[in-house]
C-alpha cells in the first residue's frame, strides 16, 4: 500500500490553485471563527460535502450550484484544503465487512517511551498497518502507548500479521493485546454545523 | 445497530467493482469531471462509473465516497476514546454515544474497555464538553487518548 493518490497528480484542464481571493465582488472571505484556517467559502464548502461528493458527472458544478458560486471557485478550495492536508484524500471509504475483511483488530504495544518514536515508525512501514499512533498510557487500566490496526480476512491474517509486529519490535513490546471489533455502531465521519460553533454571531 | 459478523449477501463484486474500488481508495484528483478520467483507467463509461458507485453505496459496501477530513489541520481537534460498560448496557450508552453529532465513528471491541469512538470537532474545547457529557449521561467514565504522534494514516484494503 502507501499508494501514491491520483490526487497528487498534476492536473491537465484544471485552473491553477493559487488565488481565492478575486471573487468578483466580495473580495476575501472573513475567517469562519478566529484562527481557523478556513474562511466562510471554505467552510460551506466542507459543510456540503461532508457526506459525500454529489454522484454525478459534474460534482464541483452541483455544488457551486448549491452554493452559488463558481465550480472553478470550489475546485480552487478543494484543492488548496487538499495541499494544506485539511483534506486527507478525496476517496471512496470502504465498509471493511463488505469487502471481506472479517477481522479489523487494533493491536496496542507496550513500548519503552524513549524507544516509542523509532517503534513506531517501523511499524508505521509494514504495508499491512493502516493507521499506527503513538498515545497516552492511563494507569492502572491501559499500559499501551503504541497503536496499530490490522486487517485480515480472518483472525489468523491478523495474527500472523501482529506476530510480524512482534517480531519487528522484539523486547521492545513489554505487553501487547488486540480488539477485534465485533460491530460497527457508527461510521459517519467529521460532522460540522452547517452554523458556525462560536457564538460570536451577528 | 448493525452486527458485523453478518453476511454482506448480495455483495458480490465483479472485476470491474474490484478496480473501481481499488482506485478510487487511493484518491480522486480535483478536476471538473472526476468519475470521466476515472471510467478512462478502468476502460468503462463515466456513466457506468456513476451507475456502479450508486450501486455499491446503496448496498453498503461503500460507505462513503468523498473527502476525508483532519480534523486538526481544520483548527479543531480528533481524539480516540473508549469505555468500559457493562454488556448489557452496551447498547443504550452506544445509543448516547452515537447521539453526539461529535462521534465521526463507534466500534464495538472485544475487550474489557468493550466501547471505542473517535471524537472530532471543529472547536477543539468542543470534545472535553462531550466527554462530560456522555460521562454524565451514562454513568461511566471515559478513558481519553488524543494522540501524541501520528507515525501513518491510510487505509487501503485491496479486493
Amino acid at each position: 500500500m502507501k499508494i501514491h493518490s491520483s490526487a497528487t497528480l498534476p492536473r491537465s484542464t484544471d485552473p491553477a490553485p493559487d488565488k481565492h481571493s478575486n471573487r468578483a465582488g466580495n473580495g476575501p472571505f472573513p475567517p469562519s471563527s478566529p484562527g481557523s484556517p478556513l474562511d466562510a467559502l471554505d467552510r460551506r464548502i466542507v459543510v456540503a460535502v461532508q457526506e459525500g461528493l454529489p454522484l454525478c458527472a459534474h460534482p464541483y458544478h452541483e455544488l457551486a450550484r448549491r452554493l452559488s458560486v463558481t465550480p472553478e471557485e470550489v475546485m480552487d478550495r478543494m484543492q488548496r484544503m487538499l495541499e494544506l492536508g485539511i483534506i486527507r484524500r478525496i476517496a471512496a471509504v470502504p465498509n471493511h465487512y463488505a469487502l471481506g475483511y472479517r477481522a479489523n483488530g487494533m493491536s496496542v504495544w507496550d513500548v519503552p517511551d524513549e524507544r516509542v518514536e523509532a517503534a513506531g515508525r517501523r511499524v508505521a512501514d509494514l504495508t499491512f498497518v493502516s493507521h499506527c499512533y503513538e498515545r497516552p498510557r492511563r494507569f492502572p487500566d491501559w499500559p499501551y502507548n503504541l497503536f496499530a490496526m490490522v486487517h485480515g480476512h480472518t483472525r489468523a491474517e491478523v495474527e500472523d500479521q501482529v506476530g510480524r509486529i512482534a517480531a519487528l519490535l522484539g523486547a521492545d513490546a513489554r505487553a501487547h493485546a488486540v480488539l477485534y471489533s465485533t460491530r460497527i455502531l457508527k461510521k459517519s465521519g467529521l460532522r460540522i454545523d452547517a452554523v458556525t460553533p462560536r457564538r460570536k454571531e451577528d | 445497530m448493525p452486527d458485523v459478523t453478518r453476511e454482506y449477501p448480495g455483495t458480490e463484486l465483479d472485476a470491474v467493482d474490484r478496480a473501481l474500488i481499488n482506485t478510487l481508495q487511493g484518491g480522486l484528483a480535483v478536476r471538473a469531471r472526476p468519475y470521466a478520467a476515472l471510467a478512462r483507467d478502468l476502460a468503462i463509461s463515466e456513466d457506468e462509473v456513476l451507475r456502479r458507485l450508486r450501486n455499491l453505496l446503496d448496498r453498503g459496501v461503500l460507505t462513503r465516497v468523498g473527502p476525508m477530513f483532519d480534523a486538526g489541520r481544520m483548527g479543531g481537534a480528533a481524539e480516540l476514546a473508549a469505555m468500559r460498560v457493562p454488556p448489557a448496557e452496551l447498547d443504550a450508552v452506544a445509543g448516547l454515544i452515537n447521539s453526539f453529532p461529535e462521534v465521526a465513528h463507534n466500534y464495538a471491541r472485544d475487550h474489557e474497555f468493550n466501547l471505542w469512538f473517535v471524537l472530532a470537532a471543529e472547536r477543539p474545547e468542543r470534545i472535553a464538553e462531550v466527554v462530560v457529557a456522555i460521562e454524565a449521561g451514562s454513568g461511566y467514565p471515559v478513558m481519553r487518548l488524543p494522540k501524541r504522534r501520528e507515525f501513518h494514516v491510510g487505509l487501503y484494503l485491496p479486493v
